[in-house]
């Protein structure tokens, strides 16, 4: 069934066949991607061509690229191929993509200097070495053809698929030179294309994505659907407070309910194991659980909100600090003050978490969408007593992560490993969390708050810029919190706001509070962007300047925000007239090395806020794959869109009461505005698009809804 | 045990009557194009045709089905050939892909009751399938364009 496309697997060391009975097997080898290994295989000539750990070509010529990061749905497979197909000079149609082993030697992120996704950072860290290792495959296979023709190196060409020598009119598929290719070494810096002469990289449509038909037919593999000899499913009691723990539990009538195998207590609740999914929800619900919540925390969202009120009325931990803020501000032509205020978040992916663990005599086997190979094989060894390098992770599609499937101490999967042994690995064994598990354990993007005060002179122009951050800390509690207190995260866009110099200062607290918190799709960008972009059209509207005309004076020295805010401006008909009713905001945001600015088209229907059109303009050095590009944009404002519209997650003391979609509302098909998508040419290096589309687009709603009210949105979601 | 029609194809299925048909085609059956998401037909993630009619099978009692017909993501077509598989290949609306094949079956069937929908009929027939990668776009244009195709 999964094997309807030519034959081939997407990944090679997860092999699906039929198995008796209409099921699916899984079948595990995994075969090393070794530096100019020569692997015996069928076909024409004979061998695999492995000259690195990113690209293998088969005797047929088909072309594997092994992805180091997760595809999440954001398209950096397709996006890391593309970059090998180009220096390889392959044909497209025989360009196929499996995800990496865990392994930082071979497959770190190169910014993170471990093996991860995330930051938008699939291409920007890999632009220049799966472009390299598509050169290095493509030098060999052009030694080879050289040798076997006799003739110089510096008379072949490749046209895709095929090395050329045209002088004899001689032409040598390269399915036909991986055997000879393989015995050379590949050169460790082969020489990169002149960008004109790219043939993938940058044109729009060459190189369409690797996993959508297997994605439009329900043959794509994802955790949930992994299949192995005896798998158990689970389903696990969570603690209704965060923070509680489990002080006893009766398992009797749970263990009574047809099918369940096993009921076991781990660190996180109680797990129930069964034969399929059903039986262990039946059994959890027959399961009862006595916890222990004297330390839990108790704590809802309105308490955090008044928290946060209360610090913003304290000085914090000073992150920038140019001549006298405060000062300034006192001296003032004008001044405006505001204090906006966000909600906590749920990632909501689409497939709820889950994870597959097997326990074997030399480690654990696990499958899953990982995001974080690095801290996820250190955190399952540490619960199970083995070394990181014992822990295979088999990476699998992820139905969505939005940065959920990178949590910091790995919670899902330790949970999945905690229940694989507590079973002493008698079986394979998949954690499945409900929808209710995935939206109330916590990790939101935290409640934040804002309060800034700016100072206009006579002429309107903007002098004083102040500016309090308060909120949880994303970066606390995981390998990589911050020493000094400074949480980059939570500032991260504000703290370096563009607009106003000279006499500037922000400050910051990060409240220590028993929700757990994480990175959402463009991190603190989520409400910094909000905060700055609203704040500076309050500016703009003080000094009755316009909102593009009020930033176009403030960016001169910024030329790729300029560029971003003219064309979305320009596009938008910014200024042109609109139908009675309608207004338009903008917003321009940098986030993860990106510029976008936005122009959404709002009116109010029954009172509420209906965004018909946005206009996105997009500055991401040279665009690799703009079709992916753009659909990234669609999809960041989406996301953004729902979370402005109607997204927060409701705490009532201490318990998450928002657990499905009936009371986490996210954006809808009738609500989906019609996205433009432009890009700002450039020939800089690429960076991210799978988070920059976000952060703009809820000021941008924002804004136009203070043109069209006159009032200034100041607290999120907009519909309540 | 229960007979049930799924694709065209009698199956025979041992299971509580009560199991959701979303766990019957998923964990007895094998089959799992078809998508768990919420659990209380709040996303679409598991739609399916029963007699033709989108239905959520997640709230689908097993008890329920009797000798309806059952249609789900795997007998659209063998080889993603449906004309919305192609549409949807076509202006590559999957982005995780994780709740096409629910809004496939959604779009589907709305193209059987209408052939050639407005924007607002699409609007209301997809609004309870949930796209958090904001495929939503996408999936417009591709329910127009596969319109165009099986007019052939």
């Amino acid at each position: 069934m999964a094997k309807t496309e030519s034959g081939w697997s997407r990944r090679d060391f997860v092999r699906v066949s039929v198995a008796v009975g209409g099921g699916l097997l899984v079948s595990v080898g995994c075969k090393p991607a070794g530096k100019g290994t020569e692997v015996a295989a069928g076909g024409a000539g004979g061998g695999t061509l492995e000259p690195n750990a990113f690209v293998r070509i088969d005797a047929s010529g088909n072309v594997t690229v092994i992805s180091k990061h997760l595809e999440m749905g954001e398209g950096n497979y397709t996006g890391l191929a593309t970059l090998v197909a180009e220096e390889l000079d392959a044909d497209w149609a025989k360009v196929k993509v499996e995800g990496a082993g865990a392994d930082a030697k071979k497959y770190a992120n190169l910014l993170f200097g471990m093996q991860g996704t995330g930051g938008s950072s699939a291409i920007a860290n890999s632009w220049e070495q799966y472009r390299k290792a598509g050169a290095a495959a493509r030098a060999v296979l052009l030694t080879a053809a050289a040798k076997q023709w006799g003739v110089a190196e510096t008379e072949l060409t490749t046209e895709p698929g095929v090395v050329v020598h045209a002088k004899s009119s001689r032409r040598a598929e390269y399915g036909t030179l991986v055997a000879a290719a393989a015995k050379l070494a590949p050169p460790e810096n082969p020489q990169l294309k002149d960008p004109k002469d790219y043939r993938y990289i940058g044109k729009d449509k060459s190189t369409p994505r690797t996993d959508v038909k297997e994605k439009s037919s329900g043959t794509a593999t994802y955790t949930q659907d992994v299949k192995l000899p005896g798998l158990l499913t689970a389903v696990v009691a969570h603690a209704p407070l965060f923070g509680a723990t489990v002080k006893s539990f009766d398992a009797t009538k749970a263990k009574a309910v047809p099918g369940v195998k096993d009921v076991v207590q781990i660190p996180s609740g109680v797990a129930v194991v069964a034969e399929h999914f059903w039986a262990a929800k039946q059994g959890r619900a027959a399961l009862t659980v006595q916890w222990d919540t004297s330390k839990a925390n108790t704590k809802g969202s309105a308490d955090v909100a008044a928290d946060l009120r209360a610090l913003a009325g304290k000085a914090g931990v000073e992150v920038r600090k140019e001549g006298d803020g405060a000062k300034t501000l006192a001296g003032a032509a004008k001044t405006v003050e505001a204090t906006y205020e966000f909600p906590y978040l749920a990632h909501a992916s689409m497939e709820p978490l889950n994870c597959v663990v097997q326990l074997n005599k030399d480690g654990a086997e696990l499958w899953y969408g990982c995001q974080f190979q690095t801290f996820d094989q250190m955190a399952v060894a540490a619960v199970l007593g083995m070394k990181p390098e014992q822990i295979k992770i088999n990476m699998l599609y992820a139905g969505g992560s939005f940065g959920r499937r990178a949590n910091g101490k790995s919670d899902y999967v330790v949970e999945a490993a905690s229940i694989a042994k507590a079973i002493n690995g008698r079986a394979p064994v998949k954690l499945v969390w409900t929808r209710e598990d995935d939206t109330s354990a916590g990790y939101f993007r935290p409640a934040f708050l804002h309060h800034i005060k700016g100072g206009l002179d006579k002429t309107g122009a903007p002098v004083a810029w102040v500016h309090r951050i308060a909120g949880q800390s994303v970066m606390a509690g995981t390998p990589m919190a911050p020493k000094d207190g400074k949480d980059g995260a939570s500032f991260e866009g504000a703290a370096d706001q563009p607009y106003v110099g000279g006499n500037v200062y922000a400050d910051v607290h990060t409240p220590d509070i028993g929700i757990p918190v994480q990175w959402w799709r463009s991190v603190g960008n989520t409400h910094t962007a909000f905060a700055v972009e609203m704040f500076v059209d309050e500016l703009a509207h003080a000094g009755g300047k316009d909102p593009v005309e009020f930033r176009r004076g403030l960016l001169g020295k910024e030329p790729r925000w300029l560029g971003v805010l003219n064309l979305a401006a320009e596009k938008a008909g910014w200024g042109s007239k609109l139908p009675a009713g309608h207004s338009r905001g903008v917003a321009v945001h940098k986030s993860f090395g990106s510029y976008v600015a936005e122009v959404a088209e709002v009116s109010l229907e029954g009172g509420k806020p209906k965004v018909h059109r946005v206009v996105c303009a997009v500055d991401c050095g040279l665009v690799v794959n703009p079709d992916i590009a753009r659909s990234q944009m669609e999809g960041g404002i989406a996301y953004g869109l729902g979370a402005a519209l109607y997204g927060k997650i409701d705490i009532d003391k201490g318990k998450v009461v928002s657990t499905n979609f009936d009371r986490y509302r996210v954006l809808r098909q009738r609500e989906m505005p019609v996205v433009e998508v432009y890009f700002v040419p450039s020939t800089e290096k690429p960076t991210g698009v799978g988070e920059p589309g976000t952060p703009p687009i809820g000021p941008a709603v924002g804004n136009a809804l203070f043109a069209l009210t006159g009032k200034p949105v100041r607290k999120l979601p907009f519909v309540s | 045990m229960a007979t049930i029609n799924v694709n065209g194809q009698a199956k025979d299925v041992t299971a509580d009557p009560a199991m959701p048909l979303l766990w019957v085609l998923r964990d007895v059956l094998g089959m799992t194009g078809t998508k768990f998401g919420c659990g209380m037909a709040q996303c679409g993630a598991c739609t399916v045709h029963i007699d033709g009619v989108p239905t959520r099978s997640c709230v689908t009692p097993l008890s329920t089905v009797g000798d309806k017909k059952v249609t789900t993501i795997e007998g659209l077509s063998a080889d993603a050939s449906h004309p919305v598989q192609k549409a949807w290949i076509e202006l590559q609306v999957p982005q995780c892909g994780y709740c096409q094949s629910g809004q496939i079956m959604s779009a589907v069937a709305l193209l059987e009751a209408k052939p050639t929908p407005t924007d607002a009929d699409i609007d209301t027939a997809m609004n309870g399938n949930i796209c958090r990668c904001g495929t939503y776009q996408r999936i417009r244009a591709a329910i127009h364009r596969a319109a165009e195709m099986k007019k052939g």
